[in-house]
């Protein structure tokens, strides 16, 4: 239980580019396939800086510092080609 | 025209259905051909079977009773029923409108059972659909479900034969679901209803908050709305008398037979296994000559052993701590003689292939898992093919906007568990089975993506 804010990260929105874990490395990494793997915990204080920048350079605005959920901003952009996209989308 | 059917169901109340079923009504094969009074779909019959559809005094009535009766949803999450009503009612007092939906997409290929329920109880739902909009103090219904002609027209009959008679206060729109895996995960169908592809969204905020048209929105499956209707006719009392006192009342199951049959039917929660699959877990031989392992849950289930299956109970507190869940009803029974891992590897790539492509360790990760699953189920795999298995089921797990990778997971890693000594013997370059048939379901081809 510490107050000290958490990182998270839309799985949706995310595509890979790996900026935070550069930005971050102490507490963010890549799997295998690029998609960063966040470290158990908080934030400590001394990396509040690196987080935010890692959270503001995100270029799918996935990453996020987590508030209390409900302010958690919503990000549905689709961020993959239409090629990719395997379901139906709506009929022009 | 409203007189003329409310007459026709008789003199209010119906004495409550003792015993099973409770939900689909027998139907004896002289039904068939039978005018509206007798046949037990038609809302005639329905109303004559079950009685009048009697609204709460208060909308919060509903709820209560649903607290009292212990309902969880019937869907596979069992979520108390009537946590998400006050919740959507919480909403939309201060909205002013609300959402409610019927969902029957079922898109789990094993599982029959909501199919099974709007095809010969359509009128039960449909009750539901609309005390659970009185209930959350909704706007607007749908009824989402399952592609199919034959189904489609009978549904559409029987919301025309209630708008005939006046019975709904709450507009139903029928709304046919896409043919994918995840079509009835919450946020894929508020996505698809909104004119969207339905693919699930990362639930920020849920949908009890912005769901369709961005609405506070109910949305439970088409057998809790069922199991509601005859809450609100008989009372949590009644509906306490099957079932367990942690589990109360009953659940529709699709059952795969080792014959290779399979029917739906109805089921007190705690009923024994040996009671569902008595040829499979009780009969002569059984269950060792009889099934290799049984797969509980569906597709993101777990396999249990056959000795450990005929020991356990349809009910969560009964499977869980062997690593399964009721879930949506799902109950195979894979014959002895078929090859467990055959069996993991052919679902394990549909449902990699059902991935909705969205987040990186599931559209990665479930393929890779699939592949490796594929070569475990062969002659001589690599050494590292179980090893990439289990890296892998540990780097997708709880990664997903949605449970796919874990459901996915789940299964997989019951399988390396449950068939291990096929596991050995593959490794050896050998395989125990003597049938190499397919035996559970999956949808042929590749999955189908035409639009609506």
């Amino acid at each position: 239980m510490t107050d000290s804010p958490r990182l998270r990260v839309n799985p949706a929105a995310c595509s890979g580019h790996g900026n935070c874990a550069e930005l971050l490395p102490e507490l963010i990494t890549l799997d295998e396939w690029g998609y960063p793997l966040l470290a158990e915990g908080g934030v400590p204080a001394g990396l509040s800086r690196q987080a935010r920048r890692a959270v503001r350079d995100c270029p799918a605005l996935a990453l996020m510092l987590s508030a209390p959920v409900h302010s958690v901003p919503v990000h549905s952009v689709p961020v993959h080609s239409e090629e990719t996209q395997k379901l139906p989308r709506r009929p022009a | 025209m409203s007189v003329d059917y409310l007459a026709a169901a008789g003199p209010p109340p119906a004495a409550p259905p003792a015993g099973l079923p409770r939900l689909i009504p027998a139907c004896a094969p002289a039904d068939a051909g039978a005018d509206h009074r007798s046949d037990k779909q038609s809302l005639a019959g329905h109303l004559a079977r079950l009685g009048p559809l009697r609204y709460p005094a208060r909308p919060g009535g509903l709820i209560a009773e649903a607290e009292a009766a212990g309902l969880t949803g019937r869907g596979g999450a069992a979520f108390p029923v009537h946590r998400k009503l006050a919740a959507v009612a919480g909403q939309a007092r201060e909205r002013r409108r609300a959402v409610v939906v019927a969902n029957g997409a079922e898109g789990e290929p094993a599982s029959g059972k909501d199919a099974a329920l709007l095809w010969g109880a359509p009128h039960l739902v449909l009750d539901g659909l609309q005390l659970a909009a009185q209930a959350t103090g909704a706007t607007e219904a749908f009824l989402y479900a399952r592609r199919g002609e034959e189904l489609s027209r009978r549904l559409l009959g029987a919301l025309r034969q209630r708008a005939a008679a006046g019975l709904d206060r709450v507009e139903v729109e029928f709304v046919q679901a896409p043919d994918a895996f995840l079509a009835g995960e919450e946020t894929a169908l508020a996505s698809w209803i909104n004119g969207g592809p339905a693919r699930p969204a990362f639930k920020q905020p849920p949908v009890y908050e912005r769901g369709v048209a961005g609405l506070p929105t109910l949305v439970q499956n088409v057998e809790t709305l069922a199991q509601l209707a005859l809450i609100a006719r008989f009372g949590a009392g009644w509906f306490r008398a099957l079932g367990t006192a942690a589990e109360p009342g009953t659940m529709l199951a699709t059952i795969h037979r080792a014959d290779g049959g399979s029917y739906v039917t109805e089921a007190s929660l705690g009923t024994p296994l040996t009671a569902l699959l008595p040829a499979e877990l009780a009969g002569p031989g059984a269950p060792a000559d009889t099934v290799r392992a049984v797969l509980v849950g569906g597709y993101h289930g777990a396999w249990l052993a056959p000795e450990q299956a005929a020991g356990l109970s349809l009910s969560n507190a009964s499977l869980r701590p062997a690593g399964a869940f009721a879930g949506a009803g799902v109950l195979a029974a894979l014959p002895a003689g078929r090859c467990g891992l055959a069996e993991t590897a052919r679902v394990g790539r549909y449902l990699a292939l059902e991935s909705a492509g969205q987040c990186g360790p599931c559209f990665n990760g479930l393929p890779h898992i699939a592949g490796a699953l594929g070569e475990l189920a062969g002659p001589r795999p690599r050494r590292q093919a179980l090893a990439d298995v289990q890296r892998w089921a540990g780097l997708v797990t709880g990664r997903g906007a949605c449970h796919h990778p874990d459901g996915f997971v789940r299964f997989v890693r019951s399988a390396l568990t449950v068939f291990r000594a096929e596991l050995d013997a593959h490794a050896r370059g050998r395989c125990t089975a003597t049938d190499h048939t397919p035996f559970l379901p999956v949808p042929a081809g590749p999955p189908a993506r035409e639009p609506r």
